[in-house]
């Protein structure tokens, strides 16, 4: 077990469980906000669980943002280590042949997720953070001091789908996860060791998975916009 | 008959910084192999006086495993499940530019032009790809313990590689995965292989990590570009294994 | 007294090997640990033996010219590996498997050796299996053996098309497993250029570093030449591009006798050559003839139509077509042995009815066989059986599974496809019977050096079976040098490490020096291939598969010419001190320069026909091979300087406990 992390495979299965351990994630993630679009008063009563909740806030958010860093640094130095494999090019090196482009560029979808991650955390988190911490403000209201203001979050999700800048960079960099997901997906499995028949079963749901999701929250985004 | 021109790796020796050198050649007959097209522009470059460019090869019907040439971009050329000595020229045409380069691998060093050093998977290979049997003329019999058909065919599959080194230089990270699985697997799916089963992994990754080679991501050019058709469940079937055994030893 | 002695113990055929492995001397393990052995060539001889004398406790010095051990040209065999186990139950046994192998090699191979080979063939599978090779295998799990080159039992133990490559693998692991060990120390890339002689005996080489070009020495107690045959040297043959005949002919300089020279297996089913650019030939299994009718057409009108590509192969009338195997030889038809089909396909040839623009080919038709397999099984699913179509279609389909990867790489070399055309085929040199001369040990007339494999003469007499070579190279390594060597070091415990400062070393590497320094220097203005290339053409008219008394006398004085026109004309690019694939490639022209004449000088000698070596001279009436009692005995060749003067020492054979007996197949 000592120096799993330092070998090859090792490092690998780490990758592909925190992998495993996001896609969850973004199933939750969705789940929630899908309920935006049908429902004010149920989005609005979720949010406000999962921003309060002890065991969310104290527990699952760190370990969520443990597993985002982790994927990131772990993807970074395995692309070095891979990088520095090959010290000469090919001159010529027609890889459209045998692979597909997302599984060759999943450093590249995977940044740019990042970087979409890093606006998403501004416009959101750190906001909850200051209103929460730095502020003190745990009541979830628009009004803190009027009980009957109404939860914020539904208003706040509203405003930020105002900019139609906002709503294109979130609409390529979910087109980027889709891509990302769509090699991901199965070789998270793969790295775990996980291929036979029974996992091969599950290609087509891998596909409805990847691309799925990220319409889904691009369908949000959309919605909210022209509904505004 | 075809007229090219061929642009070739050219390397004095393991020091030298080496370069792409361009041959035109002709009357290339769409019959010749690809190794005998290279042959006649070798007896060409002789008759001039000059160095003819060095490229492994031997047994020349693709199972030695020794032909070893990135053609046009693809590790043993554009044709699937042939190595660089079965394809035929008429898998190009008149007036084809064509790149000739080595193995591309910090693990496969280059020796001299088209020739690497591939004995990184010799030592995968010491490191635990055996089954630890003596010689001794006692060993019980053959039919002694009966084999699920299903496994042995799928050890023969793994059996297969010719140890060509085409997945490394296929991969874009130049990662040995398939072919350190392929004999993982062979003997993972063998009775005979379980009693070493835990050091065998272990020790093989372990050596294959040290070569220099790199990581998997899972990409699959291996399993395409393989001669032999060495599939990425090998792969799984290796991570499955090394985990368990990470976790036993 | 003869100054061949062939050392084959006294007794009984059946208690020999066991009684002389009680007899001879052994070396304690603390003992063995003292001796060096060093084995060339890591083939299923070289690399079996090297990892066997490792577990033993030997330390081994393995050497070979490819970059990997597991290279070796054994990897190309095919079809399968004998082994009297008679898991099948149908009457095979150590006799019949000796008798089979005896009566194969036309009665020109050694009893006592033959039997030893079919004895313990049995723990060779046993071995295999153990290591992990995966041999096919029935539904029940067990071991599935297939029949092969016209015997009458099923045998034949087979990794689907991939025999030799997964015995091979095997072995490639065992000495793995002693490299990790540090028992054997290999060296890849590296070509032995001679054998040193210290005191009479064989105690180390000089080999060269073929990535640096530099000179070694190394020293050991005994020598082993496990170095594979000389096929190449008809230039074109299915034997890998590198193989040679370069360790061999240097030991027979050294005093080594050669054994039955002209004794060269062509195998009948092999892609025809398609033009001069041609370097090598390819093999199609002998499985084949199974299923495949091999014809010419009947008429040479017919032979330019097709030739000149105005009439399709498959639009020549049924009555027009001669199937000329099923005619001269009723009983076998197209399953006669290798050497029967071969010399009737050229017969054929020569007369004119050869199908390609070389003439130099034969059908070999699977439309019989598309048709009979698809009336089974439309009958088997009921359809109907008059149903062209439908049964072109199943037919078909049963062909792919028996021979599909065969038809791939036929239509990936020759652009046709064989299902819907006949293949195209014609012999090619494939095996020699012959090579060093050894006794029942192993060991060449040169005390402590030995020879394993296809690199010696001894089990397969003028003509080897399918299958086997994989069985003798295997039995070699694993099962017979490791007992025999033994006897031979127990002499040599005290002896301590063999200095490698000595005169005979130094004389030695002189000599590879001045060698190299004669091609690398030489100003000519040809290439290595050109000599080489010619050296085939004389070898394939004139030593091939029928051979008469003018043609070898020719043969002889041209091969003596080239010789002289190489050093005078040949030119080696590059230097020494480097990676020189040309230089390397001289190296093994020139001794097959010399090894081509000795083979025509031997050829001539020969005046009978056995096997694989035909002399028009003598056949029968009807053209059939005809051998001669009073050459009932081993040609062993003493080097005297030049091939022309080779001493010729004679080796009687004995049969004791076969009938000599006419081989005949009609």
């Amino acid at each position: 077990m000592s120096g799993i992390l330092n070998s090859s495979i090792g490092r690998k299965f780490a990758m592909a469980l925190s992998a495993l351990f996001l896609m969850i994630f973004l199933v939750m993630h969705v789940s929630i906000n899908f309920t935006s679009v049908f429902s004010e008063e149920l989005f609005n009563e979720m949010s406000h669980f999962m921003g309060t909740n002890p065991l969310v806030q104290g527990l699952m958010q760190p370990i969520l943002i443990i597993g985002v860093i982790f994927h990131f640094v772990m993807g970074i130095i395995l692309e070095a280590k891979n990088k520095s494999s090959r010290s000469i090019k090919y001159a010529s090196n027609t890889a459209s042949d045998n692979s597909t482009w997302v599984s060759r560029n999943m450093l590249l979808t995977g940044v740019v997720v990042l970087a979409f991650l890093g606006l998403h955390m501004y416009d959101f988190w750190v906001h909850e953070m200051t209103v929460k911490y730095v502020e003190g403000d745990m009541s979830g209201l628009i009004d803190p001091n009027n009980a009957e203001s109404g939860f914020r979050y539904y208003e706040e999700l509203r405003e930020k789908f105002v900019s139609p800048v906002r709503v294109g960079i979130y609409v390529v960099a979910f087109v980027l996860l889709a891509l990302h997901l769509l090699h991901g997906f199965n070789s998270a499995f793969q790295s775990i060791g996980a291929n036979n028949k029974y996992v091969r079963s599950l290609n087509g749901f891998s596909k409805v998975y990847s691309i799925g999701i990220p319409a889904l929250f691009i369908f949000i985004a959309v919605y909210h916009h022209f509904t505004h | 008959m075809m007229n090219l021109t061929l642009k070739i790796w050219r390397q004095k020796d393991a020091n030298d910084k080496g370069k792409i050198v361009d041959y035109p050649i002709s009357n290339i007959s769409p019959d010749m192999s690809f190794l005998e097209m290279l042959d006649v522009l070798n007896q060409e470059l002789i008759e001039k006086g000059e160095q003819p460019v060095a490229f492994d090869h031997d047994c020349r019907e693709g199972i030695c495993g020794t032909c070893s040439l990135y053609i046009n971009g693809r590790a043993h050329g554009p044709e699937t499940k042939i190595t660089a000595c079965q394809l035929h020229m008429r898998s190009f045409k008149d007036g084809d530019t064509i790149y000739i380069e080595p193995w591309r691998a910090k693990a496969f060093p280059v020796i001299k032009d088209l020739i690497v050093d591939r004995t990184s998977f010799d030592r995968i290979q010491q490191a635990g790809g055996f089954i630890s049997v003596n010689t001794s003329g006692n060993t019980q019999d053959a039919n002694a313990i009966p084999i699920e058909k299903e496994n042995a065919d799928k050890a023969f599959d793994a059996a297969t590689c010719i140890g060509c080194g085409a997945c490394v230089a296929s991969c874009k990270n130049s990662s040995a995965m398939l072919f350190v699985s392929a004999k993982v697997s062979q003997f993972a799916l063998l009775p005979q292989g379980q009693v070493e089963a835990t050091d065998r992994v272990l020790n093989m990754v372990k050596q294959m990590d040290d070569e220099g080679f790199g990581n998997c991501t899972n990409t699959g050019a291996c399993e395409v570009e393989c001669p032999k058709g060495i599939s990425l469940e090998n792969i799984a079937r290796m991570n499955r294994e090394y985990l368990v055994a990470s976790f036993k030893g | 007294m003869s100054k061949l002695d062939s050392k084959i113990p006294e007794g009984p055929l059946a208690d020999k090997w066991t009684k002389h492995k009680n007899d001879i001397n052994l070396v304690n393990p603390a003992n063995k640990r003292l001796i060096d052995v060093i084995i060339v060539g890591t083939g299923l001889a070289g690399g079996s033996a090297a990892a066997t004398l490792a577990e033993l406790g030997y330390n081994v010095k393995a050497f070979c010219f490819q970059d990997s051990p597991r290279r070796a040209h054994s990897i190309a065999a095919q079809g399968g590996i004998n082994a009297a186990k008679n898991y099948q139950g149908d009457g095979d046994s150590t006799y019949r498997l000796f008798y089979d192998t005896v009566k194969g090699g036309d009665y020109r191979s050694r009893e006592a050796n033959v039997y030893r080979l079919a004895e313990v063939s049995t723990n060779i599978i046993d071995q295999c299996v153990a290591q992990g090779v995966p041999f096919a295998r029935e539904y029940g799990g067990l071991l599935d053996n297939r029949s092969f080159g016209g015997v009458l039992v099923s045998r034949t133990f087979y990794a689907k098309g991939q025999t030799g490559q997964q015995l091979l693998l095997g072995a490639y692991a065992a000495m793995n497993r002693q490299i990790g060990r540090g028992k054997i120390k290999m060296y890849t890339r590296h070509e032995m250029l001679d054998v040193v002689i210290v005191d009479g005996k064989a105690r180390g080489i000089i080999a060269r570093n073929l990535v640096t070009g530099e000179i070694e020495r190394h020293s050991a107690h005994a020598v082993v030449l496990g170095t594979g045959g000389y096929g190449n040297a008809f230039y074109l043959s299915t034997y890998a591009m590198g193989s040679n005949v370069t360790a061999a002919w240097k030991a027979h300089k050294r005093g080594a006798f050669f054994a039955n020279p002209c004794y060269t297996q062509i195998h009948p089913t092999c892609i025809p050559v398609s033009g001069n650019h041609q370097s090598k030939l390819t093999l199609m299994s002998e499985s084949l003839r199974n299923d495949g009718r091999i014809w010419v057409p009947k008429h040479k009108k017919d032979v330019e139509a097709i030739r000149n590509g105005s009439l399709k192969p498959t639009d020549l009338a049924e009555e027009d077509r001669d199937y000329y195997l099923e005619r001269r030889y009723p009983a076998f038809g197209n399953l006669v042995p290798r050497d029967v089909a071969s010399r009737a396909a050229k017969e054929r040839c020569d007369a004119g009815y050869g199908v390609n623009q070389t003439g130099e080919a034969v059908y070999l038709d699977f439309a019989s066989a598309i048709e009979r397999y698809g009336k089974e099984q439309a009958f088997v699913k009921g359809l109907n059986v008059e149903d062209k179509a439908v049964i072109t279609k199943l037919g078909k389909e049963v062909v792919e599974n028996k021979y599909g990867n065969l038809f791939q790489m036929y239509e990936k070399i020759v652009d046709q496809n064989p299902y819907e055309t006949p293949m195209m085929i014609y012999p090619a040199v494939h095996y020699t019977m012959g090579g060093l001369w050894v006794d029942y040990n192993l060991m060449t007339n040169v005390p402590g050096l030995y020879a394993i494999g296809e690199a010696n003469f001894s089990d397969h007499g003028a003509n080897r079976l399918g299958a086997s070579a994989l069985m003798q190279g295997l039995a070699d390594g694993y099962f017979v040098l490791p007992y025999t060597i033994g006897d031979y070091l127990a002499d040599d415990i005290r002896t301590g490490p063999i200095p490698t400062d000595s005169k005979e070393f130094d004389d030695a590497e002189q000599k590879v020096k001045g060698d190299i320094d004669k091609l690398i220097n030489n100003e000519g203005t040809k290439s290595v291939d050109h000599f080489h290339k010619r050296l085939g053409k004389i070898m394939w008219n004139k030593c091939g598969m029928a051979r008469n008394e003018k043609d070898l006398k020719e043969a002889i004085q041209e091969i003596a010419e080239l010789r002289v026109e190489f050093y005078k004309d040949v030119f080696v690019p590059g230097t020494e001190n480097e990676y020189n694939e040309e230089l390397a490639k001289a190296g093994r022209v020139a001794d097959f320069l010399e090894l081509g004449e000795l083979f025509a000088k031997d050829a001539l000698e020969r005046e009978e026909s056995a096997g694989g070596h035909f002399r028009d001279e003598f056949q029968t009436e009807t053209g059939e091979a005809m051998r001669r009692k009073e050459f009932q005995y081993v040609s062993a060749w003493e080097y005297k300087g030049q091939p022309s003067e080779a001493v010729h020492h004679k080796e009687i054979l004995e049969y004791e406990n076969i009938e000599v007996k006419e081989r005949s197949y009609k």
